[in-house]
């Protein structure tokens, strides 16, 4: 197998790379990213090149890669304007997907990496989301609005491309020691948010469940959307109470309003469609993943339990991840250089 | 603690084991926890297999909002009421299912219709089974009120949400398929049922393969009479009808939560059953609209039937 991994230098970039290294019948890992990586990586090839078509075409026909997994789209609103969520999700996608259908393509599968943010959360929405279920109202946001866009290419890409197997995940809210969204940021903080009066049920998804999920469908032939998500969901003061926080409420009339100096204090940074979430929750159908064979290793509660315990951890030993600098002389030095004995037997 | 010995861990491990794993018989291990000689050697060997998801769970409020024991405390608090206000009387309870899934129909009224309530509150006391009470997602929208209405039983009226509760998880689930046109009627037109929607909970029961069981509530409608409604208000406040009631002209704003004492009478008719398979993508409207019709006219029947033999609206 020859992998193209795009979003290197993101989180979930880096954990797949590392998990695709470990596989002896992968051959070839190519990662993009605009960025360096911040995970040591042994084998991956790292090409630092923005998102443009013309060289990902390069890309895709110099490595001769048959599998990409696209992790490069931007989620969490905080960390990016609507400008750069457009560039990177939309168009992004767009040229990555143009790129993997020019004529004679080697690639026969796309792995993506999408939310169930493309879902909103709105007070008409069932409890449970399933696949083929639309979103009960418009979406407001940028991330979701470019999100919905990426998605629109990829079916247009799956519908084109009959012979390329195109599996797109949905994954509900990370939690996760090692990853930053608006909810662990927010959940890190001595106090939570809860908009007064509304007590929703969210659902979460662990961090390394995240990790397995990309590696199932990259490994196995399951062609269509899948929603991932934990088993169960949880009423927001719940969530709270497992990790030991004190809510604060914030008022339920011009909430983002309120929600302001919060942000502006660097206390909580919940973007619109996280406030949301917590006044009309959301939770997803995992179960179409679960019968194409995936296990879960946490459920929501448990998933919970694990990051209050690794918060309490953290809280005692401070940040556990090895600092990493990406240099490009060291690592051509230990990939390339005849002077490496690798395989040393 | 130093009296902790081996047989208090093993009795202790036995109440655990008794209060999660009801269904095994533990007497021959309590007899041997009761013997010093055998309690030395005995490791107790019954032992909890709970769920990890479980023992992190801080309350017990399910995946639908609905948490027993915050039913427990409101069904504590409303049974004064129940008994004594409305003095509810059920005829055909053996009609309800002790187990599967199953559609309650019934009719709606009051502006703060109290039927929901006295339904549920019944099932679950008598029966022992817990009710999951379908209503406008307008609930979602309102704080404080939503959230006691969720954790009370109350699900969105969701085509998908009804079927998994029916299907999936075999529950009573209560619907009002004249929704707010029910209880925003005027006092006038009493007893009088309005549409029953567009027939979805046939389809819903259809789908998945579960009776309807029609209900008749007599009494609900004298507890709250409107006697005016302000479009222009409900307009204003996002609601569907802002009711002037008989309740507010004599107590006053106490009249929003001041029920007048009618006698209730609740009537569970025999189940109505569909034969026809469920999880079919499609039902036949004209089907679908005349179970529907058909259903609507026995609960109304059933409200004329038990009309004519009501001599007193307060005394029954």
């Amino acid at each position: 197998m020859r992998v193209l991994v795009t979003g290197l230098s993101t989180y979930w970039g880096g954990r797949v790379a590392q998990a695709l290294e470990k596989r002896s019948d992968v051959d070839v890992v190519v990662g993009v990213d605009t960025r360096d990586p911040r995970t040591q990586l042994e084998r991956t090839e790292f090409v630092r090149t923005d998102s443009s078509h013309s060289i990902l075409a390069r890309i895709v026909r110099a490595t001769q890669v048959d599998t990409i997994v696209h992790t490069h789209l931007v989620v969490d609103s905080t960390r990016a304007t609507s400008r750069t969520l457009h560039e990177i999700n939309v168009i992004g996608t767009m040229n990555l997907l143009a790129a993997a259908s020019a004529a004679g393509s080697p690639v026969r599968k796309v792995v993506l990496k999408s939310s169930g943010l493309v879902y909103g959360a709105n007070k008409a929405d069932p409890y449970f989301f399933r696949e083929d279920m639309q979103r009960t109202g418009p979406a407001r946001t940028p991330v979701e609005r470019s999100l919905l866009e990426a998605e629109a290419f990829v079916r247009d890409f799956a519908d084109d491309n009959p012979h390329v197997n195109v599996s797109l995940l949905r994954f509900a809210n990370v939690l996760g020691v090692d990853i930053d969204t608006p909810f662990t940021a927010a959940l890190r903080q001595p106090v939570a948010p809860e908009i007064l009066g509304f007590d929703p049920r969210l659902q979460f998804v662990h961090e390394d469940d995240v990790v397995d999920a990309l590696m199932y469908a990259i490994n196995n032939e399951s062609p269509g959307v899948y929603n991932v998500g934990a088993d169960g969901n949880l009423p927001w003061s719940e969530v709270c109470a497992i990790l030991g926080k004190r809510r604060v409420a914030l008022p339920f009339v011009l909430t983002n309003l309120a929600a302001e100096p919060a942000r502006i204090f660097g206390l909580w940074d919940l973007p619109p469609e996280a406030m949301a979430l917590l006044r009309f929750g959301r939770t997803i159908d995992n179960s179409r993943f679960k019968r194409a064979g995936f296990r879960y290793g946490y459920t929501t509660p448990t998933a919970v339990e694990a990051f209050a315990q690794a918060l309490r951890l953290a809280g005692t030993i401070g940040d556990s991840r090895p600092s990493y600098r990406y240099e490009r002389e060291v690592e051509d030095f230990f990939r390339h250089s005849p002077a490496v004995v690798r395989d040393p037997a | 603690m130093v009296t902790d010995g081996p047989e208090h861990a093993a009795e202790r491990a036995l109440e655990i084991a008794a209060a999660t794993h009801p269904d095994v018989d533990l007497s021959d291990l309590d007899a041997a926890v009761g013997d010093p000689a055998v309690g030395r050697e005995l490791v107790p060997i019954v032992r909890a297999v709970p769920d990890p998801a479980d023992e992190v769970r801080r309350s017990d409020v399910d995946r639908w909002g609905r948490s027993e024991h915050f039913r427990e405390l409101t069904r504590r608090a409303f049974d004064p009421i129940y008994k004594y206000w409305f003095r509810v009387e059920w005829e055909g309870f053996e009609h309800l299912p002790e187990e599967g899934g199953a559609l309650l129909v019934a009719n709606h009224a009051g502006a703060i219709p109290p039927d929901a309530p006295s339904i549920m509150h019944g099932i679950e006391k008598d029966l022992g089974r817990p009710v999951y009470g379908l209503a406008e997602n307008l609930f979602r929208t309102m704080p404080v009120v939503g959230t006691l209405w969720s954790r009370s039983g109350g699900v969105a009226a969701h085509p998908d949400n009804a079927y998994r509760l029916l299907h999936d998880e075999e529950r009573l689930v209560l619907v009002f398929p004249e929704g707010t046109k029910g209880t925003g009627k005027h006092y006038r037109d009493r007893y009088r049922l309005r549409r029953f929607g567009r027939g979805g909970f046939v389809d819903i029961a259809m789908r998945a393969g579960v009776p309807v069981i029609p209900i008749a509530v007599m009494g609900a409608e004298e507890t709250m009479p409107i006697l005016f409604k302000s479009p222009r208000l409900a307009k204003m406040l996002n609601v569907p009808y802002f009711p002037v009631t008989a309740n507010m002209l004599a107590f006053g704003p106490a009249g929003l939560v001041a029920y007048l004492p009618a006698k209730f009478r609740i009537r569970v008719l025999p189940p109505v059953s569909f034969d026809v398979p469920p999880n079919q993508e499609r039902y036949s409207r004209s089907r679908v609209m005349e179970e529907s019709e058909r259903i609507r006219r026995m609960v109304q029947d059933a409200l004329y039937d038990m009309l004519r033999t009501r001599r007193s609206v307060w005394f029954g």
